[in-house]
């Protein structure tokens, strides 16, 4: 068994579990700053003109789900259709959300009707507004189009485990001027979306979507954590070059 | 009730099967981790029927209220059909279900596939509209480079494209830039589920 890598992974989940807690138990001590991502805060406007206007909401949560080591990607964009959907459940048209996995589909639909009961619009939901859209990545591309194009979406949001299909996908969004907020785990997926997306997110900026829509304080203190992770990666990577120059 | 239950039932679940991952000598962790791992592959599999239903009851519904595209759902419904009435009697490795794949969904994806490029290629004339930006012009440069030095060209052969930039670019930049993100996407994904782990975050919905 590998058990030095066991341990070392253990220690920085133990560690990085200390440093969440101990920063979410301060509290108010710890203030937000971050840059500014410009997607965020036209994310935030394109959902309060879909619901001024009466428009639709389209999540496209890909097609990962949730029992494979991109679990955490699918998390990230049930949380963040969480969000918007609380402020956009009781607009005219309720937002949808499609899936390519069943257990994404089924996650899908019980986080919209806990943000319909929130929003106070619970009469509003319907049980198809999460829908499995195909089982393959162009399979669920393919059943993904047809929402885009026929259902009057204002935006659609590409969060999720994508492949290089979501280009088909956002350039439907395109084809019909609605607004495309676009993020995924996979490196090819991000270079398609930079391309053909207006609001792509690169790399972990889609872990970060709760801190900058303000979801929750264990958002924001966990993206402080990644921070001083990602020093603690930078120190160590320079000081593991600096002894190999040195011939340790 | 289920809103605490929820939540508690996630939390243990998570932590038992992380501790059996990190601590794999640990026969009772171990052990506990293969069947919480067995018995979501087994709710992961119930849960297709559930998406099965689902997928019927949406495009019932879009042909029954006669919308726009319901002729294709109606296609839809009668494929489905007939390859899961052919998986269940012919059985999954028949000639039938081969000929169902071969015939229809492998030359359908591989289409899919073949539009991308297409595309792909309008994508990246319409890049410079939506960011006029230096770093989208370093973005369409190297994959102007990449693909120059890729693609076999006829009757001409670009000097150090092929043999030394393309190299570089990838063996450089675009690893060390891969790198980068893949660490950032790992952190990301260790903390997501950390917050999952402390109940700050509950992706299972619930009131």
């Amino acid at each position: 068994m590998q058990t030095v890598p066991n341990l070392a992974g253990l220690t920085l989940v133990i560690f990085s579990f200390i440093l969440l807690l101990g920063l979410f138990l301060l509290k108010d001590r710890v203030k937000a700053s971050f840059r500014d991502i410009p997607a965020f805060r036209k994310f935030d406007q394109a959902i309060g003109t879909a619901v001024e206007d009466g428009t639709g909401i389209h999540f496209s949560l890909g097609s990962s789900g949730i029992t494979n080591p991109r679990t955490a990607t699918s998390f990230a964009a049930l949380s963040l259709m969480r969000h918007a959907a609380e402020f956009s459940a009781a607009s005219d048209q309720a937002p949808i959300a499609t899936s390519g996995d069943v257990t994404l589909t089924i996650l899908s639909q019980d986080n919209l009707r806990a943000a319909h009961y929130f929003a106070g619009a619970e009469q509003s939901y319907k049980a198809n507004s999460g829908r499995l859209a195909g089982v393959t990545p162009f399979s669920y591309a393919a059943g993904v189009l047809s929402p885009i194009y026929d259902e009057n979406i204002s935006a659609n949001i590409l969060v999720g485990g994508f492949g290089v299909e979501a280009g088909l996908l956002s350039d439907a969004a395109a084809r019909k001027q609605s607004f495309i907020l676009a993020a995924t785990d996979s490196i090819p997926a991000q270079a398609v979306l930079y391309a053909s997306a207006s609001e792509p997110l690169i790399g972990e900026e889609l872990f970060a979507s709760g801190a900058y829509l303000e979801t929750g304080r264990a958002h924001l203190v966990s993206l402080y954590v990644q921070d001083v992770l990602r020093w603690l990666i930078v120190a160590a990577l320079i000081g593991g070059a600096a002894m190999k120059l040195a011939g340790l | 009730m289920t809103r605490f239950l929820s939540p508690l039932i996630a939390i243990v679940v998570g932590l038992l099967v992380l501790l059996g991952y990190f601590l794999p000598n640990n026969e009772l962790l171990a052990g506990l981790r293969t069947t919480f791992t067995q018995w979501a592959v087994i709710l992961a599999a119930a849960a297709l029927l559930v998406g099965i239903l689902n997928l019927l009851t949406v495009h019932i519904k879009k042909i029954s209220a006669k919308e726009k595209g319901s002729f294709y759902s109606l296609l839809l419904i009668i494929s489905l059909l007939i390859t899961l009435s052919v998986g269940l009697f012919a059985g999954k490795d028949s000639s039938a279900m081969q000929f169902a794949f071969t015939a229809f969904i492998l030359p359908v994806e591989s289409s899919l596939l073949a539009i991308m490029v297409v595309t792909l290629i309008y994508a990246g004339i319409r890049l410079l509209r939506y960011r006029n930006d230096l770093m989208a012009f370093v973005f369409l440069i190297t994959v102007l480079v990449i693909m120059l030095g890729t693609a076999p060209l006829p009757f001409v052969e670009l000097p150090l494209v092929g043999s030394v930039i393309r190299p570089f670019i990838i063996s450089v930049f675009s690893t060390s830039g891969a790198r980068g993100i893949l660490l950032g996407v790992a952190l990301g994904t260790l903390l997501t589920g950390l917050r999952v782990l402390i109940g700050a975050d509950r992706p299972y919905g619930g009131k």
